[in-house]
Order: C-alpha cells, then structure tokens, then sequence
C-alpha cells in the first residue's frame, strides 16, 4: 500500500506537468488544426532560462528562495510567450492559408533550430538545478509521507490549470479562443479577431510549457537540450488521449498518463515505460478514435 | 498533334532528365572520394524509404509518421537470418520484406479508420514501441542496445558487393527499379483509387471505392518496400543497432516527402538530396548546420508550401478517333489552347 501511494504520488507530479505541457499543444491545435512540434522545445527553453535566471544570475542567493523562484517563474514565463509570439509570427503566420502538411514540417524547422539554438547557447552537456533549492523535506499526507516536492509541483500544476479554465470560460477572450476553436469563419462574422487569437494562444501555451520545464528543472535536477522531445511526445499524446483540442481533455490526459506511466515502470517494467504510454494511446484510440473526451466537431461531407 | 511548342519544351525537359540521369550513374567514374559516394548511398537509401512512404503519405493521404518501424523490421529480419542462421543476404530480401509488410498489416489494421492527426501520432507510438522492443532485446534476438554486428555483404550474381561504388549502383539500380514499379502502380486503378481517398474518402467510398482495404493495401506495400531497404541498409553498414530507427528517423522521411512534393516520385528523389544531402554540404559550420537547417526547412515551406516538385495532377490523351472534329479543329487553329 505504501508503495501505492508512493508511485501514485510520482504519477500525479509528472502528470500535472504533462498536462501544463499538452495544454500548449492542445489550445493550438483546437484554434489552427496544427500539431506544434517545437512546443517540447519551447518547453526545453523555459527550462534553460529558469536555470539562468536562477543560478547563473544568482537571483537564488540574492532574495531567498521563495521570492526568487516566483521571480523567475514569471520572467520564464514572459520571456516563454515571447518566444512563443515570435515562432507564430515567422513560422506560422505565413503558412495559414497553405497545407496543412507544410505547416508541420515547418514545426519540424522550427523544432529543430531551437532545439539547436540551445544547444549553441548553453552547450551540449546537460545541466543541473542544485538539489537544494527546496528543502527536502518529507510532509505526512493522511499517514504516509511524501516530498514536499512532489506535492508542491502537483498543486501549482492544479492551480494553474484552474486558473486557465477560468480564464477560458469566464472571460472575453476566453469565449473568443473558444470560438475560434468552434468555427473560424463564424468567429470572424461574429467580430472576432482571430489572428489576435492566435497570437494569444500562442503566448498562453509556451507560457505554461515554459513553466512546467522549471519545474522539471526543480523536482528533477538535470535538464538537457533535446530533453523536449520525450516530453513533448508524451504530452502530445496526452493531448490526444483526452481528446485534441479539448482543455479539460489534456488536463485529464495529462494525469492519467503519469499516472499510467509510474504504476507501468513499478509494476510492469521501468525498461518498458515509454512503451506503456504508446500501448496505451494505441488502446484508448482503437477504443474511442478521437481520444475521451472529444472535441465536439461533426464529419464534414 | 506534334510539333506544339509544348511538346517540344517536353521532350527538351525529359532529354535534360535522361542527360542527368545518366551523368549521375557515372558519378563513381568522376572520383569524387569515398566519402561522397557515401553520401550518395546515405541519400538514395532515404530516398527509396521516402519512395515508399509516398505511396503512404503523398497517395493516400495518411500522415503516417512512422515509417522507420518497418524499415527496422527489414532491417532487423535480415540481420537475424543472417548472422544467426547464416542465409545469405539475397535470400533474406523476400523474407525482410514480407516481415515488415505482414507486421504493418498486424499493426495498422486496428488504426487504419483513425482520422490525420491521430494517426500521425499512434505512427509515432509504434516507432517509440519497436525502438524500445528492440532495446529490451526483444525474443532474445535483437541484441539490445547494442544491437546485432557482423552481417554479412551481399553477394550478387558471384559478385561480393562490399566498396561504395558497387553499393552505389545495388542502390541506385534498386531506386531505378523502384520508381519503374511505382510510376506504373501510381497510375494504376489501385493508384488513382488511394488518389481519390486523399483527396476525398467520402466520396470514394460513396462510389464504392473499399476505402478500408486500399488503405490497408497502400500501409503493405509501402512497408514491404521499407523492410527490403532494411536489407539493403543492413548489408551495407553490417551492424543494426535501435538508435537508427527511433522517431527522427521517421520525422526525416516525412519531412522528404512533404518538401519535395508529395505524390511526385522526382519531387521525393529531390527532397532526399535536400533533406539528407544539404546538411553535408555544410559540413564546415560543424555545431550551427542543423541550426541553419532548421531555419532553411521553415522557408522553404514558406516559399513552397507545396513542395519543390508538387505533381501536375493526371492528363489524359483521347485517342485520335474519339476525339470530337470540333476539339479536333479548334485545336488545330490555335496550337495554345488545351
């Protein structure tokens, strides 16, 4: 039971970060039908400015620790949605009214310079958040303890998460990015400003992706230049799994496939993990073709 | 009918090609070096994969993004007959071939209805699922990591095939083979039927065009295909080891196909020289090429979003007594139009 709860414990963490990363890709796919191949990369450069900002800045020694990693969460982000805007703009922004092949192999260009930029920029070795940037403490949930890291990484996931469906469903431009999702061109009589849209969610998603990578950064310690790929796979298909396009579907997704994953590599085979995750996407999609909760979108004739 | 302008300019353009053609076979008698002729191995083995993967992605439209799976199992399959139980390699090409097309049929009849994207992405689990197979020395056969050393070369008619010139033409000879076989499968009724589900599968199988069952057949033959360049990529390098058939390795076979131009053979053929050529070019940049690749990939699509050589679509030629005398005429007075 209590290596249950352990593995549990380790499921919901990578699962909340999974689900902050398939957040990204899902909120761009349901406005512009476009898998964002260099959202694992944008992931990976959250990471390596988090790590910067951090530590090569010394922000950590300067005001504690609390306060600086708020610093640097919010820096990360900005700097994350800027990057994001600027990947709209030269990448995809032209490519709109073309295939939508071309635009994911343009993805794949994109996907490939950054992951190389920050090869460039920081080099190819793999760096390392100090391992005592958080206390490690243990705290006792209901008997059993866990590390505050794991809880701390899991809530603020959540929170963050509550926060977007808050924004999405209660606000203005949330109801435009919904409907954008819905139909574009009806978007666009009603008065919506898609493009505006575009841009938005192309600065909300690399915001979380770039969050959830200072978070890999802490609870994990070492962060690496291709790391992105892995993960953003993984969140893809976390996307998929909860239905493409759908918010709370990658929220879902994202948990049930860390959760799949550390029950997998306990119980199963670690050799097997990443095995386990595609076993799973390929079942869930024989089962139900557009993932579990699917976008509500009728086949066009 | 002859004598247009057009058709002058078409036979000028098709004599370029067959010049050029012929000059490229002479390439090994140019002494460009060893380490060129490689390149062009590396380059013609992707491009037999992308041939392949066209009939899958450029025919039928299904954004299959894991090719390298089947390639592994060709590779795979041959490597196993041969250095276990000592087949030769011409004898494992059939087996190689029918081991990756009967595992695509295994694997892609339960995910053959899945729509684009969700196929796209299952294509990738399936690359990830063999890659780690593989790793895990799957059956005990596959060597883990480290994979399978010391297959042999392929002998041919008496003749051990082992320097890159005599790999440049067992590989080349094979695309000039390939696209042969293609060109007349493309424009068969198998290949105008996968053309129709592209375009629109609703329709196809409103018609009564068995959408399942052609799909199926395009996931086949393209993988058969794939797995006998698993033999051809086996031999030459005698070692098969996971790392070469992970998801990137597909990701560069899609990215042929969709810049060169999908559906057009010479488009493919061009995107390999492209995609696996280019970047050795450039080697000198070292650490920034692929920077610079990157950046060159999102322009083109920019530029060409159809890809450098998109297909001209079908043209027929009514034969002479079926054609009206008024088009007759009309075709006769103006030689511009049609």
């Amino acid at each position: 039971m209590e290596f249950f709860i352990q593995q549990l414990t380790i499921g919901l963490a990578v699962g909340g970060i999974y689900a902050l990363i398939a957040l990204g890709y899902t909120m761009v796919y349901g406005v512009l039908k476009l898998i964002n191949f260099a959202h694992g990369d944008i992931f990976t450069l959250g990471a390596y400015l988090g790590f910067t900002t951090l530590i090569s800045f010394g922000l950590n020694g300067r005001v504690g620790t609390g306060p600086a990693i708020a610093i640097c969460l919010i820096l990360v982000m900005g700097l994350s949605a800027l990057a994001g805007h600027i990947m709209e703009r030269a990448a995809y922004r032209p490519l709109r009214k073309s295939g939508r092949l071309s635009a994911v192999v343009s993805a794949l260009g994109v996907s490939i310079f950054l992951q190389n930029a920050i090869m460039l920029i920081w080099g190819a070795k793999s760096l390392a958040y100090p391992a005592d940037l958080l206390p490690q403490v243990l705290i006792s949930i209901g008997g059993h303890s866990v590390p505050l890291i794991r809880v701390l990484v899991f809530i603020s996931s959540i929170v963050v998460m509550v926060g977007l469906n808050i924004f999405i469903n209660r606000t203005r431009t949330g109801m435009a990015i919904r409907a954008s999702a819905i139909d574009q061109g009806a978007a666009k009589l009603m008065g919506i400003d898609v493009r505006h849209v575009v841009a938005i969610v192309f600065m909300i998603g690399p915001a979380l992706g770039g969050l959830a990578g200072v978070m890999v950064g802490i609870s994990y310690g070492q962060i690496s230049f291709s790391m992105g790929q892995l993960y953003g796979l993984k969140a893809f298909t976390a996307a998929i799994i909860g239905g493409i396009g759908n918010i709370p579907g990658a929220m879902i997704g994202g948990i049930l496939l860390g959760v799949v994953e550390a029950f997998g590599a306990a119980y199963v085979s670690a050799a097997w993990k990443d095995a386990i995750t595609f076993f799973v996407l390929i079942l869930i999609l024989v089962v139900r073709p557009t993932g579990i909760l699917p976008e509500r979108v009728a086949e066009k004739l | 009918m002859t004598g247009t302008r057009r058709d002058i300019w078409r036979d000028i353009s098709l004599a370029a090609q067959v010049l050029l053609a012929v000059v490229f076979f002479c390439a090994p008698w140019f002494g460009i070096g060893a380490y060129w002729l490689g390149v062009l191995n590396q380059v013609g083995l992707y491009a037999l994969l992308a041939l392949s993967l066209n009939i899958i992605l450029g025919h039928a439209g299904m954004f299959h993004m894991g090719h390298a799976a089947f390639f592994a199992v060709g590779a795979y399959t041959t490597a196993i007959l041969n250095t276990i139980y000592g087949w030769s390699i011409l004898a494992t090409l059939p087996v190689a071939g029918l081991a990756a097309g009967f595992f695509a049929l295994l694997v892609a009849a339960p995910i053959i209805h899945l729509r684009g994207d969700y196929l796209l992405m299952v294509t990738i689990g399936i690359v990830e699922i063999v890659r780690i197979a593989l790793v895990n020395d799957i059956f005990g056969l596959t060597g883990g990591a480290n994979g399978i050393v010391g297959i042999s070369r392929p002998v041919i008619f008496g003749l051990r095939v082992t320097k890159p010139w005599q790999f440049f033409y067992l590989i080349w000879g094979f695309i000039a083979v390939t696209a042969l076989l293609f060109h007349w499968l493309e424009n068969s009724r198998f290949g105008r039927a996968l053309n129709f589900i592209r375009e629109d599968s609703a329709a196809a199988e409103g018609v009564g065009v068995n959408t399942t069952r052609y799909k199926l057949m395009a996931f086949v033959i393209g993988a058969v295909w794939a797995g006998f360049v698993g033999t051809l990529y086996a031999s030459q390098m005698r070692t098969v080891s996971p790392d070469s058939f992970n998801f990137w390795e597909s990701v560069v076979m899609f990215m042929i196909v969709i810049l060169g131009g999908s559906g057009n053979q010479k488009g493919v053929i061009v995107g390999a020289f492209l995609v696996v050529g280019l970047p050795e070019l450039f080697r000198g940049f070292q650490d920034s090429r692929l920077l610079f690749f990157g950046a060159a990939l999102v322009l083109m699509m920019i530029f060409r979003p159809q890809g450098l050589l998109p297909p001209k679509g079908r043209t027929y030629k009514l034969p002479p007594e079926a054609c009206p005398a008024s088009l007759g005429r009309a075709r006769a007075q103006d030689p511009e139009t049609v």
